[in-house]
């Protein structure tokens, strides 16, 4: 039977999340505290070690992002947490800003001092207003604590974290959106290079990680790199919060160790609720995959899923019953692109609102065999055009189920016609 | 069903308020979003151009520009709204999970579709994009307050305490 | 540091910082671009100009991407060409399609992007443009075709960080985006100043100046007596417009032209320009002489009169009471010449001819007329003009040159450059200087003003004064002056605002420019100066003349009746 790894859920539903004590008494801060003890240099040599990647869906080794900034010059430098969680069937941040926001804190502050920051933000999203009052109590009292603030722990290392919002938009997750929308801008992505680390918020080197990558960080200072290594597999180590959703028997924000089998997770979730027969999965957020259930021997990590053509994005594990049809759900995504594209560059502007055309069309019974090539060969310009990741994988959803559901569209075109 | 009809204005308490926090915005600049999203709450939950004059004056951002941000984030309405603004999602975790009927049950409780405010300026119903509830899908959100769990029987029984008063 | 690279298997060293798109120009590729303007910030958005490089999985915007030590790019591989064609496919879909009345047919940057890449298929989705229900003739002088908008952001580059007028901005997310005043506001009631440099901007039909010419058509040949006044930098520009290079003056051919065309009578607004220095200058002695408001600021630039008095209201006593130069020769053909001719104001039909867009809403301003006329009733930019000779079958390139007709037809060097920025200022100097002093000039050329640096300072000595003045081009830079006025950061005696970058041979009226087409320009402008024998304002014999006849002194009674103006305050706008 499926256990759960609780590394970045370990004190949720444990703790009263704002308060200091029952953070510290389950070792809280002793991570910050021992990373002061050590320079910038080890730090981010310790993270680099554990092999940790990027938790918001891109991967990107988070060692190697703090190293990138930490040799850049600078008066001021950023750290930005992520807090935008916008993937529909993506609650892990929801879940860990609500009952332990510390680790979060914590995270945030190892990394600034690994990089060279000294002050923070936490760019929350808007659709989770509960979470402010928790996270504003958090650092108050941790401020309170000397364990944020100036000279934590006497080390001399000041950090501070402000609050800010978003307004509604998906794409303010990208790091570059975000920025933008911190500067009091139209939250659109902006081109790279120049990157962030180098020239991000108001053109100083700036760190945006996600809220789970940053929740492992403490973990990996108390219990070294080597041994988070030995977590997950090799080139992606640790572990995965995982949402499962949609028609799931029991839904529900867990975590087990990366490289966790598809299947395994399936069950230990009691299947497909009411008894209802599988028709697939959405995997990894809703710029993810559809997979049929012959998929579903995959073993959930990076490298693994995108072997097998799915990627693992945020983590969402969303059951799809056989009451629901899958031209049905593409339209719904593709619904979701429209609305959320930032409507800055014009593959993606134009693109989503011409896919959901061509899927609504067939759908409803007007399509023909040739949308399908025109759908490729429009996912393949979004994906080779679009500015951001936005438009460039907003297409996988409609790709992914002309491959693996393929009849659901031919049977569509085929009624269409037959009229 | 049409919005309010009597004509909205800024009353003097409520300019002050307003004042009060666009101020905020020559010391805290990067508190923008927070600052607009308030006010926006002070102004009965729009963000008209009585409203976008006012902070305009105070913080020196033209109008053009506080238009531009407000229509770019879907939290923003420069169109008048119902006191309570009741959000709905339509992402797929809870599409899967009948958000479609619940809606419809919202809709037929309130009397107002998708879109519109209801004419005793009580109810704004839009469609929302993915709450992070999905684990408890289908979900709303109104006014900041989230609703789990929801089947058409639950969402009318909700929607019917509201109309009679029976929630904060 | 020099940075190596290969476009297209050329081996190239550009400096580091230049972008891919600037490196394969030096090599002579030019790769499409739409969204990118020399005189604008990147903005990497529409996707055209991408291209491959080795390395990476993504085609990159050569607009944007700055080079690298090894670089290898492709331009035009099979991967670049399908995926621009499938852009461009994109862009057409959502594209009204009436390229065959639309008036940027043959200039139209996406019209040119498509014959390129040979794009004679239909797009194969379904046509999307915005409706004409979005379309906005509410402003005298912009037309904006919401379904000819690309999105490509350069009108509202230039309207916020340029101009800074802020009449539009980008509002809207993902495919509603759109470029329009806040809050549904017509482009009419809004604060736009007219400037035109939005349809400057656009590369495509979807901003472009009113057409006012079939005003002319419907009246041509009429009853009404067509009398028409050319503003200096016409001479300029209209060759321009029918296809030959900038800067090239063609004065004479000009006259023949409007002549062939119909006009009754072809005078020089150059004669008003003079003018203008004769009221204005006797006006600045008068405030240097007697404590009037200073610093005077100069009100021939319609754009910068409403930009004033939307967003610098307080400064409204200190702009010069001179109408501008169309506005006086509007007044003297409706009263002086009508009463020579002895004829009825509204017998006349009086045409400007102007580089100027905003001159169509300055013409309508109620001050501007009297006993229900107006003093000038059809405004023409360079582009209409243009367009007219052309569709009257004008050979333009082998007309014989004529000359302006009496009596308003003597301009001076200094008249001439009014159009350009710091010409007003210059003009006013050199009779400024001499009526004061009583010396001749040395050196009539004052460097000090003349150039294209936003904002141009100097101290000239006039007798016992120094005489501090500002000149600034673009409104952007006038804000900049305006600000430092009101800070009390800087004090000025005379300050010369043009709303256009570059002044009026840059106005939205003319052909569309960037930085690179104004020095042709502008060096044509400084030409005519020293060409013509005249060129200082106050030795305009016919301008003396009319004072004789008819006007009697500078500021005079008659003077102020006719060739003076009120403003109003139009911060309301605000509000």
């Amino acid at each position: 039977m499926l256990q759960e790894t609780r590394i970045v859920l370990r004190n949720v539903g444990l703790i009263d999340p704002v308060s200091i004590d029952d953070y510290r008494t389950r070792g809280g801060y002793e991570g910050l505290r021992k990373a002061l003890s050590m320079t910038p240099d080890q730090v981010i040599k310790e993270i680099e070690t554990s092999a940790l990647r990027g938790r918001g869906g891109a991967g990107f080794p988070t060692g190697k992002k703090l190293r990138i900034s930490n040799g850049v010059e600078a008066d001021q430098k950023y750290i930005i947490c992520n807090a935008d969680e916008g993937e529909p069937g993506t609650n892990k941040d929801r879940v860990i800003l609500s009952n332990d926001p510390n680790t979060v804190l914590e995270g945030m502050a190892i990394a600034a001092y690994a990089a060279g920051a000294t002050k923070g933000f936490v760019y929350l999203r808007y659709e989770y207003p509960y979470i402010f009052p928790i996270l504003e109590e958090a650092i108050e009292n941790a401020t309170k604590a000397g364990c944020l603030g100036k000279n934590i722990f006497g080390s001399g290392f000041d950090f501070e974290v402000d609050v800010v919002s978003g307004g509604g938009a998906y794409v303010c997750g990208e790091e570059t959106a975000l920025i933008a929308s911190i500067s009091g801008k139209r939250g659109e992505p902006q081109f790279k290079p120049p990157y962030p680390g180098v020239s991000g918020l108001y053109g100083k080197p700036t760190v945006v990680n996600n809220v789970e990558t940053l929740s492992n960080l403490p973990s990996i200072l108390e219990m070294g790199g080597e041994r988070f290594k030995q977590i997950g597999v090799p080139n992606c180590t640790g572990t995965k919060v995982f949402t499962v959703c949609g028609n799931a028997e029991r839904n529900g924000v867990v975590e087990y160790p990366m490289g966790t089998n598809l299947k395994d997770i399936f069950v230990a979730h009691g299947g497909v609720k009411n008894g209802r027969d599988l028709r697939g999965f959405m995997l990894g957020g809703q710029s993810g995959n559809l997979i049929n259930p012959d998929q579903m021997d995959m073993n959930m990590d990076i490298e693994s899923c995108r072997e097998a053509g799915c990627v693992l994005g945020t983590g969402t594990v969303m059951v799809i019953d056989d009451y629901n049809e899958i031209l049905d759900i593409v339209e719904n995504i593709m619904t979701f692109f429209i609305h959320e594209s930032c409507g800055k560059c014009t593959p993606c502007r134009e693109g989503n609102i011409r896919m959901h055309e061509l899927v609504h069309g067939i759908n409803a019974g007007h399509g023909k065999l040739e949308d399908l090539d025109l759908l490729e060969e429009l996912a393949d310009t979004m994906r080779l055009a679009s500015l951001c990741a936005l438009g460039q994988n907003s297409s996988y959803p409609v790709t992914s189920s002309i491959h693996n559901f393929r009849p659901d569209y031919i049977r569509a075109i085929e009624r269409g016609q037959r009229v | 069903m049409s919005t309010t009809q009597t004509k909205w204005e800024v009353t003097p308490e409520m300019k002050q308020e307003i004042l009060k926090e666009a101020k905020r915005y020559h010391v805290e600049p990067h508190k923008l979003m927070r600052i607009l999203l308030n006010i926006q709450r002070i102004a009965d939950n729009s963000f008209p151009r009585e409203v976008a004059v006012i902070v305009s004056a105070e913080t020196g951002l033209t109008e053009a520009d506080l238009y531009s941000y407000i229509t770019y984030y879907a939290m923003f309405s420069p169109e008048r709204r119902g006191k309570y603004v009741v959000r709905m999602c339509e992402s797929a975790p809870c599409h899967v999970r009948g958000a479609q009927a619940v809606m419809e049950s919202i809709s037929r409780t309130l009397g107002i579709q998708p879109g519109e405010t209801s004419e005793d300026g009580m109810f704004t119903l839009e469609y929302c994009q993915c709450l992070g509830l999905c684990e408890y899908a289908p979900a709303i959100l109104i006014n900041g307050k989230v609703y789990k769990d929801l089947t058409p029987g639950r969402a009318a029984t909700l929607m019917e305490n509201y109309i009679n008063g029976e929630v904060e | 540091m020099m940075i190596n690279l290969t476009i297209d298997g050329l081996p190239i060293q550009v400096e580091e910082g230049t972008t891919v798109l600037q490196a394969a120009e030096k090599l002579g590729i030019s790769i499409p671009t739409l969204c990118h303007h020399p005189d604008q910030a990147v903005k990497a958005s529409c996707r055209i100009c991408l291209v491959e490089c080795e390395g990476l999985s993504a085609l990159i915007p050569s607009c944007a991407y700055p080079v690298f030590e090894g670089m290898s790019v492709k331009t035009h591989s099979s991967k670049v060409y399908n995926t621009r064609r499938h852009v461009l496919e994109l862009i057409l879909s959502r594209h009204a399609q009436d390229c065959l009345h639309c008036k940027r047919s043959g200039s139209c940057e996406l019209q040119s992007i498509s014959q390129e890449m040979h794009f004679v298929d239909s797009p194969r989705y379904p046509y999307r443009a915005r409706s004409t229900e979005m379309d906005d003739f509410s402003s005298p002088s912009i037309a904006r075709s919401a379904g000819k908008c690309i999105a490509c952001g350069r009108c509202e580059y230039v309207c916020n960080e340029i101009q800074q007028v802020h009449a539009i901005s980008k509002v809207n997310r993902g495919f509603e985006v759109n470029f329009v005043p806040a809050y549904g506001r017509p482009l009419g009631e809004s604060v736009c100043v007219n400037c035109g440099q939005c349809t400057q901007a656009c590369p495509t039909g979807a901003l472009t100046i009113k057409d006012d010419t079939r005003q002319f058509w419907n009246n041509v040949g009429g009853d009404k007596l067509m009398v028409a006044q050319v503003a200096p930098s016409v001479r300029i520009n209209l060759a321009e417009a029918l296809g030959e290079a900038p800067g090239t003056l063609s004065t004479g051919r000009l006259v023949t032209a409007m002549r062939r065309l119909g006009f009754d009578m072809v005078f020089d607004s150059d004669f008003t320009a003079d003018l203008t220095i004769m009221e204005e200058g006797t006006e600045l002695l008068g405030r240097l002489q007697n404590g009037g408001a200073l610093p005077m600021i100069t009100s021939c630039s319609p754009g910068w009169i409403k930009f004033c008095e939307t967003y610098y209201p307080e400064f409204i006593p200190n702009l010069s009471t001179c109408k501008s130069p169309q506005g006086m020769f509007g007044a003297l053909i409706k009263t002086y010449y009508a009463e020579k001719l002895d004829k009825k104001p509204q017998d006349i039909m009086s045409v400007a001819i102007m580089p100027c867009t905003a001159k169509k809403y300055e013409a309508k301003r109620p001050e501007l007329g009297r006993d229900g006329y107006q003093d000038v009733d059809l405004v023409l930019t360079v582009v209409e003009l243009g367009r007219m000779i052309r569709s009257a079958g004008i050979n333009f390139a082998d007309l014989p040159e004529e000359e302006f007709d009496a009596p308003f037809g003597l301009g001076s060097g200094a008249g001439a450059i009014f159009g350009v920025t710091g010409g007003v200022m210059e003009a006013a100097l050199r009779t400024v200087y001499e009526v004061v002093t009583g010396e001749t000039l040395e050196n009539i050329e004052f460097d000090a003003v003349r150039g294209f640096e936003g904002v141009k300072e100097a101290t000239i000595q006039v007798g016992d004064l120094p005489v501090k003045v500002a000149v600034a081009h673009g409104l952007g830079n006038a804000r900049k002056v305006m600000d430092a006025v009101r800070d009390g950061k800087a004090e000025y005696h005379f300050i010369e605002i043009m709303a256009c970058p570059g002044g009026c041979i840059g106005g939205g009226g003319n052909v569309i420019k960037n930085w690179k087409r104004m020095q042709p320009r502008y060096e044509a402008i400084y030409r005519e100066d020293r060409r013509l024998p005249l060129r200082k304002s106050h030795e305009n014999q016919a301008v003396q003349n009319l004072y004789k006849e008819f006007l009697g002194e500078p500021n005079g009674h008659k003077s102020h009746e006719l060739l003076h103006t009120t403003y109003t305050d139009r911060s309301r706008l605000l509000r």
